[in-house]
């Protein structure tokens, strides 16, 4: 099991080799071999959802995934939502709905909710409630997380395709 | 403070941005270079006679760079101080037993530290953790409360010759003349049990010793950094000038956060000044269900004593608390269960008595509620009880009993944790439960919807409760607020923050003040080298204390602005106002100096000033309230239950709250949701599970259940205004609000919804299980 492994991995468009041990979480390849601490971990057995992140596209938690086994896929953590100084729509409309207060759970909440607006733009709000289950908050009691997806859903209709992130 | 545009307005976070696009800095997330990491080997077992730890093999595996047990500690191996000193109450007993860096001689909580390991990885130092023998001998492990007491259990701490860990007995009035006269003397026991803040980030520490500067900087994940800084100088023999304690971004606190000094927050600095090499620690999710802090178990006795037309005559209680293996935080928890019993009641008489229970569990210390929702579920409780046995209607017997608006200050005659008199300020109870049973449609569900659901099949039921949250209590904090020559404002606070909305809340207050664009205005909390005096984020009083402060420091900028602007402007200081980022004259809108010439005016590099003149538009002020003040609220919620499987559904939830005077109703209101999600997870889904032998049955998010999405209504939120006359801005708190009274409302909720079987809630939490057995047993007895 020790040992290394050299991967290529495309990360938020760059690509991305480096050498890693077989046991190494993506999770922590992303914060600490990549410096992309925006990807929080919160329980490390896949139950809070703090960690989730795009691989190819879809939510995946990635403290259940070796980094190794992202070799050839794309990944997509919550630094490359916003675009330069701009936030995403979802971003901004998390900020109107005020749907975050420490924030710590939010990445996972916005890379959780990304890939499911995308087949799902205008969710019911027990759908909505449906798709946040996965996801554990513990400061603001979900009501503005819902209110912020609504807000979302509301603004985009269907979403155009940029940079590989919906928006 | 009136409300203008920003005071009392919902306006959106400044603190957001960071936060969402991944670049808040979180501890976990501080990398240095050359930096360790650290692991922690704990106790399986609860409670045994520590012989021996072979750390060699250990030592030897490669990538490993020390492993340090209690005995490698040297002088530096001592207990804990005692946080909160017993207030002054007559006839107290409290004995004194504070946590440990690591066990030396003896376990008395699974998950205690035993050996530090530090590795190049974290992955290094977990492998080395398998290489240690722990030589012990398991000694049996004290767990249940009553038995605890009883004679010849084993003991926590042999010094005291018994688990008693505090005794404390309140009174006022004349409990046995009230219960002598009374037309019903209702008697009941109620448990309520353990549960996890259960913060998304878990605890962490990164300590760094620089030996050019001579200084030591630690990232810590505390609610309280200037007094980690403080205690850290002692214990580490610098001054208190060499030690830079940050708390960046904080992923929920809730109160086990505030707790300190936890082993690793006293130990990582350590390694990393005599490694000479930064250390992290990050708390995993199993180790945070064993070393972080826990609340709650409490058994309560008590007894209401009532007239015929449901007015309280008197409460007797008699509680035990679960205070774990140590007891670091004093007295507070079940002080404030003490307390907060009374509740918005008029009580003449009132004996209470606690006793405090080492147990072989972790340490208790405050979470969000901190034992005041124990209070609060017995008195409503009892007195639900009482209604329905005197044929009284619930929300009846509340309004009779109320403390009346114009009853202020009122005074319970018994002491609060702020080692004040329990003395409300200020309170509007009947108004809010008015609102609060309008707003549930409490009249028309009982008398027509309820009945007619019924009949259909549908076991709905209705829960409405009160409470009072002492919040907002001192002593004291700071703030400094500077006007920068670019015009923007800087103000810093000592206060920590973990997600209540700060940066955006005292930007609101200093900015109108000062008349400048909220987006001008920068927070900085949690940085002891930005803010140096002060005690921490807790009990419900950031806004009140710290907000108070930022407003003092403001109101001393603003005459220092009138003041030079009077000088450069040849006029009076009475002819200014101080608006739009700018001082200028009222009469003579288009004569005016902007606020950063007149800091750089107040900067000069050259030339003389009149003695005793202070440069820059900087002002330092600190507020400390006489006591703390009395937020209060309602809460009313519907469910509905079946009684097949004992699965509960929350329809609607209601609260009135009343937090004096709100800076920004969108943070409070959230405040407030997330204090229910949290009261719900407590009453009906969270509970830490121990065995006899001390273990902890359901340390992973997988056993022991968070509320989600699906289990949190949208809580309908009206506010009650009654200003405190306490602080200059009228606020009181609300941190902790939404999670007191949630167990009460539930318990009467489902026990409405159920009344046909005549079941009777008397602890929490009651999840679905334990209802189902509750179920159960009632159809066995009928």
């Amino acid at each position: 099991m020790i040992g290394q492994h050299t991967i290529g991995v495309t990360v938020n468009g760059v690509a991305q080799e480096r050498s890693v041990e077989p046991r190494l979480l993506l999770s922590d390849f992303l914060r600490h071999e990549l410096g992309l601490t925006g990807t929080h971990v919160g329980c490390e057995h896949g139950v809070c959802g703090a960690c989730t992140v795009l691989l190819d596209g879809e939510a995946v938690r990635s403290c259940l995934i070796f980094a190794v086994q992202a070799a050839g896929h794309e990944i997509t953590t919550v630094e490359a939502l916003s675009d330069g100084g701009e936030l995403h729509p979802l971003q901004q409309a998390f900020h109107e709905a005020h749907a975050l207060q420490c924030g710590f759970c939010t990445p996972g909440f916005l890379l959780s909710l990304l890939p499911y607006l995308r087949e799902h733009p205008h969710p019911s709000e027990a759908e909505i409630r449906v798709a946040l289950s996965g996801n554990l908050c513990r400061c603001t009691g979900y009501a503005n997380i819902v209110a912020a997806v609504q807000r979302y859903a509301a603004q985009q209709g269907v979403g155009s395709r940029e940079s590989g992130v919906e928006r | 403070m009136k409300t203008s545009r920003y005071f009392g307005a919902s306006v959106p976070r400044l603190e957001d941005a960071r936060l969402l696009t991944g670049r808040a800095l979180f501890v976990d997330d501080v990398q240095l270079p050359a930096m360790l990491h650290a692991a922690f080997l704990r106790s399986d077992e609860a409670h045994a006679r520590l012989n021996g730890i072979d750390v060699a093999a250990a030592r030897k595996r490669p990538g490993v760079i020390a492993v340090f047990t209690a005995h490698d500690l040297g002088d530096y191996w001592k207990p804990g101080p005692l946080l909160v000193p017993p207030p002054p109450i007559e006839g107290l007993v409290f004995n004194t037993a504070t946590q440990v860096p690591l066990a030396r001689d003896k376990i008395r909580h699974a998950g205690e530290p035993l050996a530090l390991v530090i590795a190049e990885s974290r992955y290094l130092a977990e492998d080395a953790l398998e290489d240690i023998a722990v030589d012990l001998v398991p000694l049996p492990a004290v767990t249940d409360l009553e038995a605890a007491l009883a004679e010849g259990s084993a003991l926590v701490h042999e010094q005291f010759g018994s688990n008693l860990a505090a005794h404390v007995h309140q009174s006022t009035g004349d409990y046995a003349a009230a219960r002598a006269t009374a037309h019903l003397v209702l008697a009941r026991r109620f448990h309520y049990d353990r549960g996890a803040a259960a913060a998304l980030e878990n605890r962490g520490v990164v300590a760094q010793w620089d030996p050019r500067a001579e200084e030591l900087t630690v990232w810590d994940t505390t609610q309280a950094p200037i007094p980690i800084r403080n205690g850290l100088a002692a214990m580490l023999g610098l001054r208190e000038s060499q030690v830079r304690v940050i708390a960046p971004f904080i992923g929920g606190g809730f109160g086990p956060k505030i707790m300190m000094y936890y082993p690793e927050e006293v130990l990582l600095p350590w390694a990393a000044m005599r490694l000479g090499r930064p250390v992290k620690w990050i708390e995993d999710r199993r180790e945070n269900f064993y070393a972080t802090t826990q609340e709650r178990a409490q058994i309560h006795d008590a007894e209401l004593a009532v007239t015929k037309d449901g007015s309280i005559l008197g409460v007797r209680d008699r509680f035990l608390h679960d205070t774990g293996a140590y007891d670091p935080y004093g007295l507070t928890v079940p002080i404030n269960s003490q307390c907060t019993l009374l509740g918005p009641y008029v009580v003449p008489s009132y004996d209470s008595e606690f006793t405090a229970v080492f147990t072989n569990k972790p340490i208790v210390t405050p979470v969000r509620g901190a034992g005041r929702q124990h209070g609060v579920f017995v008195m409503e409780r009892l007195l639900d009880f009482a209604a329905r046995e005197l044929g009284i209607d619930r929300v009846e017997i509340r309004r009779r009993n109320y403390i009346q608006p114009e009853a202020f200050p009122y005074d319970h005659r018994i002491l609060f944790q702020d080692f004040r008199p329990l003395v409300y300020d200020s309170g509007n109870y009947p108004a809010a439960l008015a609102k609060a049973a309008e707003l549930i449609g409490y009249e028309s569900f009982v008398r027509e919807k309820q009945p007619r659901l019924r009949r259909e099949g549908k076991h709905t039921g209705l829960g409405i409760v009160s409470y009072i949250e002492g919040t907002g209590i001192g002593p004291y904090e700071g703030a400094r607020v500077t006007v920068e020559p670019s015009g923007s404002v800087r103000v810093a606070t000592g206060v920590g923050t973990q997600g209540q909305g700060h940066f955006t809340t005292f930007a609101q207050i200093v900015a109108e003040v000062l008349g400048v664009e909220l987006e001008q205005v920068q927070v900085s909390t949690g940085d002891t080298r930005e803010f140096g005096w002060g005690t921490g984020t807790f009990a419900s009083r950031g806004a009140v204390v710290a907000g108070s402060a930022c407003y003092a420091a403001a109101l001393k900028v603003r005459e220092k602005i009138l003041s030079l602007g009077a000088a450069l402007l040849g006029v009076s200081a009475g002819e200014l106002v101080v608006t739009e980022g700018s001082v200028r004259v009222r009469e003579v809108p288009d004569r005016g100096i902007s606020l950063g010439e007149l800091a750089r005016k107040a900067n000069p590099l050259r030339g003389a000033v009149t003695p005793g003149t202070e440069p820059g538009l900087e002002a330092t002020a600190y507020f400390g309230p006489d006591r703390g003040n009395a937020a209060s609220g309602v809460h009313a919620m519907l469910v509905e239950v079946d009684p097949e499987t004992a699965a509960v559904v929350i329809k609607r939830y209601v609260v009135v709250h009343d937090c004096g005077t709100v800076i920004n109703p969108m943070v409070v209101e959230a405040q407030v949701q997330g204090g229910v999600a949290h009261g719900i997870g407590n009453a009906f889904y969270e509970q830490l599970i121990f065995d006899a032998n001390g273990q902890l049955l359901n340390a992973s998010f997988m056993d022991y259940l968070l509320p989600t999405a699906l289990d949190v209504p949208t809580v309908e939120l009206a506010h009650i205004e009654t200003p405190s006359p306490l602080n200059p801005l009228g606020t009181k708190g609300v941190g902790e609000a939404g999670a007191i009274p949630t167990g009460a409302a539930f318990a009467q909720a489902v026990e409405d919804a159920l009344a046909d079987t005549g079941i009777e809630i008397s602890e929490i939490p009651l999840s679905p299980n334990r209802l189902f057995e509750l179920l159960a047993a009632a159809r066995g007895a009928a």
